[in-house]
This record gives C-alpha cells, sequence and structure tokens, in this order.
C-alpha cells in the first residue's frame, strides 16, 4: 500500500498492543475482545472493562467500517508532506468501536463522513499500520 | 467549613508577567514577576503565602516551553516557607491547579495559596513554527494512536470534532468564525495585553490558510511567552483585599464517559458535557444568571462546544446562536472571551481567561467591562480534559 505519510512514528512496543501492530502481516485487522461477554476493546487493555474477565485476546474484524469524522491536514508538519486524511472509522461489529487512521486510495477531497471504507495496510517501522481505502461502490 | 469547599476559598489576587511572543527571558523570570505582583494584588506580603499549585508541573517537558518553573524553584526563589506544594498535570484541565488550591485552603492545610502557570512556547518554538517542536521518532501512552496516523498536532485532533459538528448539525465556518472575529474585537479594547489587535474581518477569516479542515490558521490560538499567577486564599481573607475578592460559587471537576481525542461517545460534546454537568449540580445559579463567559479556545471550537456543554445554548444549535456574533458581543446575552481569548490574546493556557473573569467581577475591565457583571464562568481544556469555575463578585 502506497504511504501518504513520510513521517510516521513507530509505534511504542507496548505488550498489549504489539499484537495489534502485527496483525496486519496476514492482511487481517484484530482488536481484542472479550470470551465471555463478546465485547470488543480498543485501545487494548487487559481486562473487559464490561464484565472485568480476563479472558481477552485478539480475533479478526471483518475489515469493513465507516467514516465517522476526519480532517485533511493541510499544514506541512513534515516539509514536502502531502496533505493527508486523518479520519477516525467505526465498525460494524460494536456500537462505538472506533479507530484512528487514515483514509487514503482515493483524491483527497472525496472523503465524507459517512463513507464506507475497507481496511489496508502500510507495512513500514517493522509494523503493519492499518489505513482504510474507500470500499468499491 | 461550608458544605462545598470552594466556598470556604477566594481567588484574592491576580496579576501576569510581560506577555508576548519570542521574548526570550526564563520561565522562572516570568514567573516571579507575575507571582509578586499577585502577592501585592492580594494585599498579602511573601511571608504570609505557604503554599504553591501550578500546572502542569517540574515532571512535564519543559522542552516545547509547556511548562513553567517546578514549585521547588519558585519556592527557592521567592524564600518561601510552604506547608504544601503541588504540580501536576493530570487535573481535571488546566484550573484543576486552582481547585487543588481551593481544596488545600478549605481543608486548612494553607492559608494563601500562590497558584501560576508559565509558557514559553514562543520563545520555544523560534522562528520555526509549531513543527520545530513536534515529532518524535515513537510513539507513546495514548500519542500511540494518534501520531502514527500523523496526528501531529491538537489541531489534528480537534478538526474532526469540528467536522462533525458541522455535519451533524449544519454548523458553518461562517459560525465558527464569529467566535475570532468577535474576540479579535474585544482583544483591540484590550491593546497592551492582546497579541493581535488589529481589526479582522469574517471574509479575512474564510480566507485564511487551512491548517486542517475545516480549521484555518485563525481559529487556532496563538503561542506566547508569559506567566499568570493568581493567590487563592481563606475566604475570610476577602474583607482584607485591596482590589476585591472573587467567590468561587462552584466547580466543575468531573471525568464521565471515554475520555480520548477518539472515543468519547459524542465527539460533539467531549470531556466538557461531564465538567459542565458537574458544575450546574454544585449551585442554584443558572446559565442564564451568568454575566460574562471566558471560554476555553485553544482552538474556536473548543469555545463552541462548551457554549453547548454549560447549557447556554442546546446541543448542535450554537451554530445559530454564533450567526451574526452580537449574541456573544460585549452587549450580548453572553459576552464572551472579553480580553480576546487565547485567538487573540496569546494562549496563556487558560489563565488568561481565568484573570479576564476576576478583572470583569472587579469591574476593572475598561473599556472592555461588562457592565454589572456579578457572575462569571471560566472552563479550561477540551477535548478529554476540562473543568469549569463559576465565579461570583463578592459583595
Ligand atoms: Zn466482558
Amino acid at each position: 500500500m502506497q504511504d501518504p505519510l513520510l513521517h510516521r512514528p513507530a509505534p511504542s512496543d507496548d505488550p498489549l498492543g504489539r499484537f495489534f501492530w502485527q496483525s496486519g502481516a496476514d492482511g487481517v485487522l484484530r482488536f481484542l475482545r472479550c470470551g465471555d461477554c463478546g465485547y470488543w476493546l480498543h485501545p487494548p487493555s487487559s481486562r473487559c472493562p464490561q464484565c472485568l474477565s480476563a479472558n481477552v485476546a485478539p480475533q479478526p474484524v471483518s475489515g469493513r467500517a465507516t467514516v465517522h469524522t476526519f480532517t485533511i491536514n493541510v499544514q506541512p508538519w513534515t516539509p514536502g508532506q502531502e496533505p493527508y486524511v486523518y479520519a477516525i472509522v467505526e465498525f460494524p461489529e460494536q456500537d462505538g468501536l472506533r479507530l484512528t487512521t487514515n483514509v487514503v486510495g482515493c483524491p483527497i477531497d472525496e472523503v465524507r463522513i459517512g463513507q464506507q471504507v475497507r481496511v489496508a495496510f502500510v507495512d513500514r517501522n517493522d509494523a503493519y499500520y492499518p489505513v482504510f481505502v474507500p470500499e468499491a461502490t | 467549613m461550608s458544605d462545598k469547599f470552594e466556598h470556604d476559598a477566594v481567588i484574592s489576587g491576580v496579576a501576569r508577567s510581560a506577555i508576548g511572543r519570542r521574548l526570550g527571558r526564563s520561565a522562572l523570570d516570568l514567573t516571579v514577576d507575575a507571582a509578586g505582583a499577585a502577592i501585592a494584588d492580594a494585599g498579602l506580603a511573601r511571608g504570609d503565602i505557604d503554599g504553591i499549585c501550578t500546572y502542569p508541573g517540574g515532571s512535564a517537558d519543559v522542552t516545547f516551553g509547556y511548562a513553567g518553573p517546578p514549585p521547588q524553584e519558585v519556592q527557592d526563589a521567592l524564600r518561601l516557607n510552604l506547608t504544601w506544594f503541588q504540580g501536576s498535570a493530570e487535573l481535571p484541565g488546566q484550573l484543576g491547579a486552582v481547585v487543588a488550591a481551593a481544596m488545600a485552603v478549605s481543608t486548612g492545610l494553607c492559608r494563601h495559596v500562590l497558584v501560576y502557570r508559565t509558557v514559553t512556547e514562543s520563545s520555544a518554538q523560534g522562528s520555526g513554527g509549531r513543527a520545530a517542536v513536534l515529532g518524535s521518532e515513537r510513539a507513546h501512552s495514548y500519542g500511540v494512536w494518534s501520531a502514527p496516523f500523523g496526528g501531529t498536532s491538537p489541531v489534528n485532533w480537534l478538526a474532526p470534532v469540528a467536522m462533525r459538528h458541522m455535519h451533524e448539525f449544519g454548523t458553518t465556518r461562517e459560525q465558527l468564525g464569529q467566535l475570532p472575529v468577535t474576540f479579535r474585537r474585544h482583544a483591540a479594547l484590550d491593546p497592551e495585553a492582546a497579541v493581535f489587535t488589529a481589526p479582522l474581518s469574517l471574509e479575512a477569516y474564510l480566507a485564511a490558510r487551512m491548517i486542517s479542515t475545516p480549521l484555518c490558521l485563525l481559529d487556532c490560538d496563538v503561542p506566547v511567552d508569559g506567566c499568570t499567577a493568581l493567590i487563592v486564599s481563606t475566604a475570610a481573607h476577602a474583607p482584607n483585599t485591596p482590589n476585591g475578592a472573587v467567590r468561587i460559587e462552584a466547580v466543575g471537576t468531573a471525568a464521565r464517559g471515554r475520555l480520548s481525542w477518539d472515543q468519547y461517545a459524542d465527539l460533539t460534546s467531549m470531556a466538557a458535557q461531564g465538567a459542565s454537568d458537574h458544575l450546574w449540580s454544585r449551585t442554584d445559579l443558572r446559565p442564564t444568571d451568568v454575566d460574562v463567559a471566558q471560554l476555553y479556545d485553544g482552538f474556536s471550537i473548543l469555545a463552541l462546544v462548551w457554549l453547548e456543554a454549560l447549557g447556554f445554548c442546546g446541543h448542535g444549535e450554537a451554530g445559530p446562536f454564533l450567526e451574526g456574533g452580537a449574541n456573544i458581543a460585549l452587549d450580548g446575552r453572553l459576552p464572551l472571551n472579553t480580553n480576546g481569548g487565547q485567538l487573540s490574546g496569546g494562549r496563556l493556557h487558560g489563565y488568561g481567561l481565568i484573570q479576564e473573569a476576576i478583572a470583569q467581577l472587579r469591574h476593572a475591565a475598561g473599556a472592555r467591562q461588562v457592565r454589572d457583571a456579578e457572575v462569571a464562568l471560566v472552563s479550561n481544556g477540551g477535548g478529554p480534559i476540562a473543568g469549569a469555575l463559576l465565579l461570583t463578585r463578592d459583595r
């Protein structure tokens, strides 16, 4: 996946989040999910915030999401940086399950709230950054 | 003791250092200036000060000019004898330091607390702008969920809030722009203090350089150097203040919902909603009783969110409330950010707003004075942290 960001900081190597940044190796997005009550967790935690069960483990999601809101960053924080879309997407698996990400693979002025997008991965810094591309309509 | 701790404390003094862009002075230098003036303003002497409280405190990263000197440096510089001190960033908004000071006074731990907030962000950024202090190689803590995706500046974290508000409620840039445009008009009445005082038209606002859609350069506050200091004293001291004490009617410190930049259920209200609800639960006064408001405007959208969260208009109705700007003018229903706020007055990180509320309640705001101001609201923060204070004129 072509990366629109020149400067993409590496995620910290936090044991709870390591699975998330490696999940894209097989092209699948995963979040932690409670094995007892089914609640999806993001950001990761070692206990389910709903039932406090410690029985949480990475589970795949479909990778389809809706753009909840976004911004087109225009300011060149990094010299030479193209404008890019910084977005919050929401997943159909659970109300309010959201991820901050980028929408790529289309002209930036075509991104809309409510748009259907699908996960893709940018492989950099020994991590797989989940980004989203518009669903073919 | 009162049944609400905040009634045991008053704000007895306030002052600031020189404020400006790239002053090139040390944070301690600015702090000592403001502290000395605030102590005098409260009718006190150095030996009376037995507490210090600041936001964010010495453990914060001073590299960006975001943090002032830690309490211990101020204690030593002024040779104070303290029974209590605190510097912390984990508070309900920047004014959490004021709340903590009031708690310390109420519990009897100390009688007169020096509260200060010092920034040297303008000097730290130099000619390189904000980019000069951004961009560490590895993202940490909650930043790991934003920085790797180019969420570089707070403007990137808040622009999606503005976008969502516009999407849900039809809010327009013309309506949002009434905040910076009106605040600029107010700033012109405080030429000694404000950074920008030249008239700003709505047309000029709409034509300004975009930073992160829909927020343009004029939606972002101005980094400055400077210190604001205030003295929180026992209520018994109120009659002895030469310039008038200000009562703390209620605090809003609640942390409710998922306090993050992206997970809060309703992104168009965020932490401001919890703080606002909490504040109104601690007083019989209502939003219609407020004569003047100083709402945090690190970005214009934050002041808009506060307007709704505090109940000055309905949720989603800030756009029509702001339309034309009359409601928030000095003679409007809710005179707002009467010193120009941070958008024109400079980012004293909320403390300039507190100082202006005190000036209004003392009826010492000169050309900007709101007639007969008796009740003022101050809010700090926004996004995942928020705090609010309801202040009243001492009668
Ligand atoms: Zn559970």
